[in-house]
């Protein structure tokens, strides 16, 4: 691997009462972060091509993981969002670089489709810095009850030359929408938007 | 008899790989069980609360044997366990009391006659609040390099009226323990201290 990964966290959440009410089935839904030291901490770097092929590797790495803590088949995830964290001695154009240019694409594989943008955050921070990760629905980003974000932190992480980056997934939207919208049963699918 | 009612569980697992130093054989892994539950005792004093331990015995059976499950399933690997509680505002210390006998319980039924004292840490706190959960070898509480503790907490919990419990096991040693003192290879494991 080309990313130096020191730690690995997943974490799953599952939403069985929502205001008193039953969650049936429950809604779930997985992250998976690796903290890797940053390449170019410290230093100013045109060429973040290193950055960008290490996205690519976390992208799979992290999805497999993802999908695997959330215990269904990939093709069955509903929505997904992704976000990094760069500890203090790098820039935001390092997560950028992660996450943007090559991340998605090994995602969308282990998921067999996903037609939607990736919804990502990112931010610089220190340890314990909590990372909202966006949700949205991997075939049309417009359904309503899967606009949604999860919360992750990794107390120990990021480090100064580090790089907190997280892939989330879910089996199901918000526990109990019901403000309207494009629902998902009429996806269609084409355009990644509806 | 009061009823278990479960809002939300969360499964957290941190696989460490270094810590600055040579990376090890086989990565440390950290698992916590967390569930968040409602406090049948909240908002007033209730002198008598401590049948709840026994409603709370299958549940944490439960956690007990998805922490086993997120560390794949084989007992053998278990060697560090601690267990927790957060109350929220509308509850007392004591509530979280309430969680050291069935929390103890579980893990020994579950890992099979497991003669350590189950460390553990509580108190009362809002959502988002972190518990450090304290963590030491499961049949020998002198161990040095198994005294260890796990980060951990939820963004929306606990609630006022909730209670976050919390079970944690740990595969091994600190990623580069090296302070000395009892190893784990010299447990005589009579008294469940050395």
């Amino acid at each position: 691997m080309k990313a130096k990964v020191r730690k690995i966290v997943t974490f799953v959440e599952e939403t069985h009462n929502e205001m008193g009410k039953v969650v049936t089935p429950p809604t779930k839904r997985a992250a998976a972060a690796a903290v890797i030291e940053n390449p170019f901490a410290e230093r100013y770097v045109d060429d973040l091509t290193e950055l960008t092929e290490i996205g690519e590797e976390l992208g799979e790495l992290l999805a497999k993981r993802a999908v695997a803590a959330l215990g269904i088949a990939g093709p069955s995830v509903e929505s997904y969002g992704k976000a990094a964290a760069v500890g203090e001695n790098g820039e935001l154009e390092h997560a950028a670089a992660i996450l943007h240019p090559k991340l998605g694409a090994p995602v969308r594989k282990v998921l067999g489709k996903g037609a939607a943008l990736i919804p990502s955050s990112k931010k610089r921070g220190g340890l314990g810095v909590p990372l909202d990760i966006p949700l949205g629905h991997k075939d049309a980003a417009f359904v309503r009850s899967h606009f949604d974000g999860m919360e992750i932190r990794v107390n120990d992480a990021p480090r100064a030359n580090e790089i907190l980056v997280a892939v989330a997934v879910t089996d199901s939207g918000r526990p109990l929408p019901r403000i309207g919208g494009l629902t998902k049963d009429q996806i269609k699918g084409e355009d990644g938007l509806r | 008899m009061h009823e278990v009612r479960i809002r939300k569980r969360v499964v957290i697992v941190e696989e460490i790989f270094h810590e600055g130093g040579p990376a090890a054989a086989t990565p440390q892994r950290r698992a916590a069980a967390l569930t968040v539950i409602h406090n049948p005792f909240a908002g007033k004093f209730v002198p008598e609360i401590a049948g709840f331990m026994e409603d709370l015995n299958p549940l944490g059976l439960e956690m007990a044997k998805s922490l086993v499950t997120a560390l794949g399933g084989d007992l053998k690997v278990v060697e560090g366990y601690g267990k927790g509680a957060i109350v929220g505002p509308a509850g007392e210390l004591e509530h979280g009391a309430l969680w050291h006998v069935p929390g103890g319980y579980a893990m020994r039924e579950v890992l099979g006659g497991a003669k350590a004292i189950v460390p553990s840490t509580k108190k009362v706190g809002g959502p988002g609040t972190r518990l450090d959960v304290p963590v030491t070898h499961i049949n020998a509480s002198y161990v040095r390099s198994h005294f260890d503790s796990m980060e951990i907490g939820i963004s929306d919990a606990p609630r006022a009226e909730e209670i976050v419990v919390a079970l944690v096991m740990t595969t091994g040693p600190r990623v580069h323990a090296r302070v000395g003192g009892l190893k784990a290879s010299e447990i005589k494991s009579e008294d469940g201290l050395r």
